[in-house]
């Protein structure tokens, strides 16, 4: 009898810790398309639609978070939440802190946004985000590199001066281009810069990071993926999906 | 949200102003006021009683009282207070889930500190990760709140000390010669005099907790700043509602708000000044002796 209350008990409690499984996403909600905060204060954005479609594919209760670009890594490493899915590119340098899964969205263009198509960029500071690859790659290039926390402040240092030109995900810019009403435009050079965008994982993770892993790679397989990406409201038709190279290994 | 709001990009004028202020986020952000307000409603009286506590042992006769109270106050007042935030707060949230770890993780786990990271076993977290958004944002808020009492506790505890040291000795003097003991002196003549002497030292450390609220943000609580911050953002097309940059506008919202939160502050605390200071053996409560003679 007892040994029977032991392990309905054991049973039990093994059922509650499965079902007790809740993955936290974090993201910045500052970065419209890939991630923003709507009028009702939910999270939104194409993340919001990916991250839900993947965590339905891999069986797992997700809920979302936001937290500053800044010390969204630390946090990620102090058990805040779980998985990072911030619109964040590959890089080796965050390679060494967290883990990528397989990315999402293949390598995108960088654009630069100015007053005027014939901006200098060398005449003055061009403005970044802190800890982007966009403001690592302005510093490495030969151009002064003014940076600000958030992204809504680079774009308002081009328009009062501040900066030259703010260089980050074209994706990010073209709708603050489109309806500036030529106040701002994009230059017609462009940058390619990181390895894709990737959600990131604590190095210890690996269980859940394999899991997020599969569920990419099945939405990349039927092509749900691709389809998500163009849809107008995030990146739009022109915009480079997976393609082929998605299927390989299917 | 109203029916008539349902699709905003559709109205213009008053109507769509209207709509755009009584957005889910706005909402949001006029509660957001309330969490500074409960926030001020919880942390001054706590850093108040850390502050008791914490002069009360300084000025003790028991060594290691004195030297726990010093060390406290000294402490905390050395260090920038933004650094101390940031500090605190994860130390905090780590000593607890540490605590948690020792009771609930199956024997044999890792110590949770591992390289960068720190990570305890699902069933240590705090709070779970199963809680609902709620609990998350209390437990947050809780951890500010605590930290904000610590920091301005030790402020405190420093007027306090100096406040207990200025009431004249010849007061306690007298209450000995009248045969009353060391804790009768402390609580019959000692603590209802310092409150004049330690009433201004005090009122501008509540004047300053007003306005360090912001502060809040950097814990990771959303609060007022935050909002304006987000909401005056220009919007693209993206959002239900698409506007430029109107962060100006919020901020000064919020400069109304801190100023009008300090005046009525100043107003009270001078009539509490008043209060304190009738009947005492200073100078405001000798011109009150005076005006009403």
């Amino acid at each position: 009898m007892k040994k029977l209350l032991l392990a309905t008990a054991l049973v039990a409690l093994g059922a509650g810790m499965a079902a007790a499984q809740t993955v936290r996403l974090g993201t910045e909600g500052a970065y419209p398309p890939y991630n923003f905060v709507n009028d009702k204060g939910e999270v939104a954005g194409f993340e919001r639609e990916l991250g839900d479609e993947l965590c339905k594919r891999a069986g797992l209760t997700c809920t979302w978070v936001t937290n500053e670009w800044d010390s969204i890594i630390p946090n990620l490493q102090s058990g805040n939440y779980d998985v990072i899915i911030a619109g964040m590119s590959i890089t080796p340098e965050r390679g060494e802190v967290v883990d990528f899964s397989q990315p999402y969205i293949p390598p995108a263009s960088s654009a630069y946004l100015a007053l005027s198509k014939d901006a200098d960029l060398k005449s003055g500071p061009v403005a970044a985000q802190t800890s982007t690859i966009q403001a690592a790659f302005v510093a490495e290039n030969g151009m002064t590199v003014v940076e600000y926390a958030t992204p809504e402040e680079t774009v308002a240092a081009v328009k009062n001066g501040e900066a030259v030109a703010v260089l980050a995900d074209k994706d990010y810019l073209k709708p603050i281009a489109d309806e500036s009403g030529g106040a701002l435009v994009l230059l017609d050079r462009e940058e390619v810069i990181g390895g894709g965008v990737g959600m990131a994982f604590r190095k210890s993770d690996t269980e859940l990071r394999g899991k997020f892993d599969a569920a990419i790679k099945s939405m990349k397989c039927d092509g749900t993926l691709d389809a998500m990406i163009v849809k107008p409201e995030y990146f739009g038709p022109e915009t480079k999906v997976w393609g082929e190279e998605g299927k390989q290994g299917c | 949200m109203l029916s008539s709001c349902a699709d905003p990009k559709a109205i213009e004028g008053l109507s769509w102003l209207f709509c755009y202020l009584t957005s889910g986020k706005h909402i949001d952000f006029y509660w957001s006021f309330l969490t500074v307000l409960l926030l001020l409603a919880i942390t001054a009286p706590a850093a108040l009683g850390f502050g008791f506590v914490g002069a009360t042992a300084a000025r003790s006769p028991f060594l290691p009282a004195r030297m726990l109270g010093k060390t406290y106050i000294a402490m905390v007042r050395g260090v920038p207070d933004i650094i101390y935030f940031l500090f605190f707060v994860i130390a905090l949230d780590q000593a607890i889930e540490y605590l948690k770890f020792l009771a609930v993780c199956p024997a044999g786990s890792p110590l949770p500190w591992q390289g960068l990271e720190f990570r305890v076993c699902p069933e240590a977290k705090v709070p779970l990760s199963t809680s609902s958004a709620g609990w998350h944002k209390a437990y947050g808020f809780l951890l500010a709140a605590v930290t904000f009492a610590i920091v301005f506790g030790a402020f405190a505890a420093n007027v306090l000390y100096g406040a207990m040291q200025a009431v004249p000795r010849a007061q306690l003097e007298t209450a000995e010669a009248y045969g009353m003991s060391h804790k009768q002196v402390f609580r019959r003549i000692l603590v209802p005099q310092m409150w004049s002497y330690a009433l201004p030292g005090l009122s501008n450390l509540w004047m300053i907790l007003i306005k360090a609220t912001p502060l809040l943000f950097l814990l990771g609580v959303k609060d007022i700043v935050y909002y304006a911050r987000e909401l005056g953002g220009s919007k693209t097309q993206a959002y239900e509602f698409p506007h430029g940059d109107w962060r100006l506008y919020y901020f000064l919202g919020l400069l109304v708000f801190y100023l009008c939160m300090t005046r009525v502050s100043e107003i009270l605390l001078g009539k509490l000044a008043g209060r304190l200071s009738r009947g005492q053996a200073t100078a405001a409560g000798e011109a009150m002796r005076k005006a009403a003679a």
